[in-house]
């Protein structure tokens, strides 16, 4: 092709046009070709991995003990790992160049990153579970309160109903005054064009990262200090709901942002004001994103120990009335128990960590499954109510059509 | 029967049609509304701003009495008006500074895993495996740290002093780290195991900020550099890091935020000591928010007045980490999008 430039409109064919040559092809390439997998892991990668990771094994295990003085089990894990890069990276260049060696090394570098990341959940949530099995299988655990234990009785006697109770007050209390706080203002940034946007924003992403223990000591120093007021399960749900905040304001605001805008322009041109915009149509699209963004609120909320020990103190007794006097919540209960020297008061304490750890992972998992959803799409209950709904709407409009007609 | 018939009226007869007025102003309801979202914004930044001006108020009394001996003092006695955060800010930064040390190469490590090396249907397992890890509340992971990392790694410790001890920050005074009695309790309750225990609750948040942000680099550039015949190694170091770069920073940045200000995991590792040590791997360390968290309970008057002023200097230390973290995310080339 040459470069002239085309007629504008195509009427007429340019006056000149470029030879075109086609390449020559020679009948039979000079070397066979074959097609290269691409993505895949071969069977000789296979061979590689598993080769090199028996011999890392062999030699540590050969080091330790018997070559050289060495022990630990960390150390065996570490050599053992330095090993497998440098033999790994030996048998790669056996038959590849340099980029492709660099490139193994540093894809096995990340997946050790992830399996440590992995190795530490697992160890964290075995290890707590391991520690606290005598005490959980024990059903007082879950129906009694310390106000008739001593640290010397044993794990038949006494539980953390107290704390289960303290929990449940103080969380439900700041979802009362996070809920729609949080979302009026995740709402705020995301459908008004005020100018302090910018500056709300950047404050509640600071608010995300506030020390747990400087929200105790400010609801502290005003409502115990400044007010007079006593310490107390409120006190405690205020300050934890200053953590709750801008969580639920973050992660729904990023949900809102996904509602489509084509939904709302539709609601406006309907003639809508934008609050029954906001009301009928944004809210609930977005409700699976919105009700993920307040159990990541909780989620935060019950596991927060600083602000409760600051603001309400320790009980061992059922306290139901968040006004007065000290109320427990599971994370203070666990910090107080392993205080302690006792060894039952202290599987107490890994038990309800356990407790404790059980409720946030399960909250967590629901999160995920209602987040699965993206934005406006419906669970087959949903989908089948809306179609009853829609149903009985036509009939509605047909019994009125045929009235007037 | 009879019609009325009308001639329609030709065009040029028609009078000119004017525009009707169309007005984007907002009802009453509407502007109600506004003013009612507004409302909501201005009250959490009054409680921002009641956090910060309700600790200056409590704090005053202690800052006027030492004034700015209050950043060079390292004891701890309120009482007596000898009082100030020169140690305990030191341990506090000291652990935090270690927590991402340890931290960001396995958050990037395992952000990069998931974003490049594991095969799509196993992406939101691992996913959910570092959002799990976030979830986990402070005060379990102070149980492990205590009661299972404690034991395992005073070896660790050991071994480094035995080997690097002429480095400052690994040397530990009071222990022969040869001597067959040496029995390892000078290494329980150091900064260095509250560091660690920390980095491990930093770890997923940095993470989840650098998967967000190398997940939205564009495809085409990622193409661009495989079809130059790039590894996936050299399309990461040419691609993927620089377009993450602010995402990196950002994250490390948020990281180092709450490993400052963690409170209930450091109390329970620490045992709280008061003056001015380098050596990490030693008996003993310090936070601002663990001093808090200990002395606040039977603190009253003066010695409350003095913790306020500890709780200001965090508040400030915070606050700065975190504007310093949300402007290198905000300037990087992926944008405010993904910040935090």
């Amino acid at each position: 092709m040459t470069d002239t430039p085309l007629p504008i409109g195509g009427e007429s064919r340019p006056a000149t046009m470029g030879r075109t040559t086609v390449p020559t092809r020679s009948a039979q390439p000079t070397t066979p070709q074959v097609r290269r997998s691409i993505g895949r892991i071969s069977r000789r990668d296979l061979v590689v991995l598993f080769g090199s990771a028996i011999a890392s094994l062999a030699t540590t295990e050969l080091l330790f003990g018997r070559l050289a003085p060495f022990r630990g089990r960390l150390g065996f894990v570490v050599v053992a790992f330095a090993l497998f890069v440098v033999v790994y990276g030996l048998l790669v260049s056996l038959t590849e160049d340099r980029p492709a060696v660099v490139d193994r090394v540093m894809g096995s570098l990340f997946s050790a990153a992830a399996v440590i990341a992995g190795a530490a959940l697992v160890s964290v949530v075995g290890f707590t579970l391991w520690r606290g099995r005598s005490a959980l299988l024990k059903s007082n655990l879950y129906v009694q309160d310390m106000s008739q234990a001593g640290p010397l009785d044993p794990l038949e006697k006494g539980g953390i109903l107290h704390a289960i109770v303290g929990t449940v007050i103080i969380v439900s209390l700041a979802l009362v005054v996070t809920v729609p706080l949080g979302l009026a203002c995740a709402v705020f940034l995301n459908e008004t064009r005020s100018r302090m946007r910018g500056v709300v924003r950047s404050v509640v992403t600071a608010m995300t990262a506030l020390p747990s223990i400087l929200a105790g000591l400010f609801i502290f120093a005003t409502w115990v200090l400044i007010l007079g007021f006593e310490r107390s399960g409120f006190a405690a749900s205020l300050a934890i709901s200053i953590m709750m905040l801008p969580i639920i304001v973050r992660s729904a605001e990023v949900v809102l942002r996904l509602v489509p805008g084509n939904l709302r322009e539709a609601s406006e041109a309907t003639g809508a004001p934008q609050w029954r915009t906001v009301w009928h149509v944004v809210l609930p699209t977005a409700r699976s994103g919105l009700v993920n963004a307040v159990i990541l609120g909780v989620a935060r909320g019950v596991g927060e120990t600083a602000p409760v020990l600051l603001v309400s103190g320790i009980t061992s007794t059922i306290n139901s009335n968040p006004r007065r006097n000290p109320m427990m919540s599971l994370p203070l209960a666990v910090f107080e128990f392993v205080r302690s020297p006792q060894q039952a008061l202290i599987q107490r304490g890994f038990a309800t960590a356990a407790v404790l750890m059980v409720l946030v992972l399960a909250l967590f998992t629901l999160a995920r499954v209602i987040a699965g959803r993206p934005a406006g799409r419906q669970s087959k209950r949903q989908a089948r109510r809306t179609m009853r709904r829609s149903a009985k709407d036509l009939e509605r409009i047909e019994t009125v059509e045929g009235g007037t007609r | 029967m009879q019609t009325n018939t009308s001639l329609p009226v030709r065009d040029d007869e028609r009078p000119a049609p004017t525009p009707r007025e169309i007005s984007s102003r907002r009802g009453l309801g509407d502007r109600n509304f506004n003013r009612g979202l507004s409302l909501t914004g201005v009250s959490v930044l009054a409680v921002m701003a009641a956090v910060g001006l309700f600790l200056t108020i409590e704090a005053w009394d202690a800052f006027s009495a030492v004034g700015f001996k209050f950043f060079t003092t390292s004891t701890w006695q309120p009482d007596r008006r000898v009082f100030g955060v020169a140690a305990v800010l030191l341990f506090t930064i000291l652990i935090a500074l270690l927590a991402v040390a340890i931290a960001l190469p396995l958050a990037m490590g395992t952000a990069l895993f998931i974003v490049e090396v594991v095969p799509s249907w196993l992406r939101s397992t691992f996913i959910a495996i570092v959002d799990l890890m976030a979830a986990v509340p402070s005060v379990v992971y102070g149980l492990w740290g205590l009661f299972f990392l404690q034991g395992q790694i005073i070896g660790l410790s050991r071994w480094l002093t035995t080997w690097f001890g002429w480095f400052p920050l690994f040397s530990v005074s009071g222990d022969d780290p040869t001597s067959p009695i040496s029995s390892g309790t000078v290494y329980t309750a150091s900064t260095f195991i509250a560091g660690v225990v920390v980095s491990m609750m930093v770890m997923p948040i940095a993470c989840s900020v650098m998967r967000e942000v190398f997940s939205q680099v564009p495809p085409g550039e990622r193409e661009g550099a495989f079809a130059l015949g790039s590894t996936r190694w050299g399309m990461i170091r040419t691609v993927t890091l620089p377009f993450g770069r602010g995402g990196i920073i950002g994250g490390t940045m948020l990281g180092l935020g709450r490993a400052l200000g963690e409170t209930i995991a450091v109390y329970l590792i620490i045992s709280p000591r008061f003056d001015i040590s380098f050596h990490v791997l030693e008996n003993g360390s310090n936070s601002v928010s663990s001093l808090i968290a200990l002395r606040t309970p039977e603190a009253t008057g003066f010695g409350l007045s003095a913790l306020m002023a500890a709780g200001l200097t965090l508040f400030a230390l915070t606050l700065v980490v975190n504007f310093v973290a949300s402007i290198f995310v905000a300037r990087s080339r992926s944008g405010a999008g993904s910040e935090a």
